[in-house]
């Protein structure tokens, strides 16, 4: 815990910051400091992501919603700055909707993951932002795309960002099987947020759940209290 | 996936690691990764053991930079042992615990190391104490430290239970840090476990290739 913290010499352990005349919110950006995931099953794909974003230590929304429609059956997850974020996936949105009236056929996700990269790796000294794009099409079924820091953009089975992915690393890992059903799927999601969320103090608030197939979109939203409870000891 | 920023506050040979300890019914079961590494960059050595016997039932696990860990255990054993000697019984799990949170505390600015003590006394029984980088001590049922902690937080959170058995207790603990080796590279090498109970002390080292495997291995 404490021990774990950092290897910084003393900083990690202050209880209120340094200078208290200022109030924290007033000299840092907007960041969804944030968990989010994506999964893969048979026939789709499962998306969820907590709802914190915060303005330093104030947060300044406990509702947001960080999954975005980009079109009919494709979304994304956003982590990051919040404005950046925002920014490229309405540069996306436009981007394919225009692309899908020309091909008048629905996009494929891969188009949606390539344009988000495209758009990441351009201004990638520019932008702080850390996409998951995930959907279903027609061609490949339920996809995963990630797009982290930088622009790289990688096919994966089983997705993680934000700043509390990394407690849920080990979670993830040992929890995972391929082959999963979509409602184990939504467990795996709920749990692993819970857990991130627990552990986190940049994500928190309600899950926020997703599942995308061919017969359209379900959300459904976790709330604090009705989360899986982990921390007994 | 998250950019992590790897650059390592500390100079020299740093235990970039993944230490933990857990109590089940009967006793505690300590353990640690064996690499030590120079900033992430080389690994200085893949079998150094960062599991510290301090007395017969009490061990101590260190992170942070490895000659500030190793010049505090070697005075924290010597203050132990005397201490033992004084009182003519064997020591407290939370004595030896005191001794280096003293230590830290009193050197924290020049100190950069961190402790998971853990044992058994005929007092308390099992028990496991975390001495942090400024010299906090608390008591926890379960532990983990290091820099490879951190991708295991959520793994100890939904899997630990108190009173698990010895068995279990050895697994979980052998899961969380294969896991936290599978995704910390300045973690890895074998497993040391330690498991310290009223009756002895039993040392397991699972090498990397016995570690359990993920689904993407």
């Amino acid at each position: 815990m404490a021990a774990a913290a950092s290897m910084m010499p003393y900083f990690a352990q202050q209880i209120s910051s340094k200078n208290d005349l200022v109030p924290d919110w007033m000299g840092q950006e907007v960041s969804t400091g944030t968990t989010i995931m994506a999964v893969e099953y048979d026939g789709g794909v499962v998306i969820g992501a907590d709802s914190r974003t915060t303005t330093g230590a104030y947060i300044a929304n406990r509702v947001t919603d960080k999954l975005t429609p980009i079109h009919d059956r494709i979304f994304c997850c956003r982590s990051g700055s919040a404005a950046d974020t925002q920014a490229i996936a309405d540069v996306v949105t436009y981007q394919l909707g225009f692309h899908s009236i020309e091909l008048d056929e629905p996009p494929l996700v891969e188009t949606a993951a390539n344009l988000f990269k495209a758009s990441c790796y351009r201004y990638r000294e520019e932008l702080s932002a850390g996409i998951l794009v995930a959907g279903w099409d027609r061609r490949k079924g339920g996809q995963v795309y990630c797009v982290p820091i930088g622009g790289m953009m990688v096919r994966q089975p089983v997705s993680i960002g934000g700043s509390g992915s990394s407690y849920i690393y080990g979670f993830m890992d040992s929890n995972y099987k391929p082959d999963l059903t979509k409602d184990q799927c939504l467990d795996l999601t709920a749990a692993a947020l819970s857990l991130a969320m627990e552990r986190d103090g940049s994500s928190g608030g309600v899950i926020r759940l997703a599942s995308i197939s061919e017969s359209g979109v379900e959300r459904k939203v976790i709330l604090g209290n009705q989360l899986p409870k982990y921390s007994t000891h | 996936m998250e950019k992590r920023c790897t650059d390592s506050q500390v100079k020299g040979v740093s235990t970039g690691t993944t230490i933990l300890a857990a109590t089940f019914d009967g006793g505690v079961v300590i353990g640690s990764d064996s690499r030590a590494s120079i900033g992430g960059e080389y690994v200085s050595s893949k079998t150094i053991n960062k599991v510290i016997q301090v007395h017969d039932r009490i061990f101590s696990c260190i992170a942070g930079s490895l000659a500030d860990a190793q010049a505090v255990t070697k005075a924290a054993k010597f203050h132990l042992s005397f201490h033992s000697v004084q009182m003519e019984t064997p020591p407290l799990v939370i004595a030896a615990a005191s001794v280096l949170k003293e230590l830290c505390y009193k050197n924290k600015d020049e100190l950069q190391a961190g402790f998971i003590t853990a044992g058994w006394d005929r007092k308390n029984g099992p028990q496991v104490y975390v001495v942090s980088l400024g010299g906090m001590l608390i008591s926890q049922p379960v532990t983990i430290g290091g820099s490879g902690s951190t991708y295991i937080y959520g793994y100890v959170d939904a899997k630990y239970k108190p009173n698990m058995s010895k068995e279990e207790c050895l697994q979980f603990a052998t899961n969380a840090l294969a896991l936290a080796m599978g995704r910390d590279n300045v973690s890895g090498g074998v497993a040391h476990l330690v498991v310290v109970t009223e009756s002895g002390v039993e040392h397991v080292v699972v090498p990397g290739d016995k570690l359990p495997k993920f689904h993407d291995e």
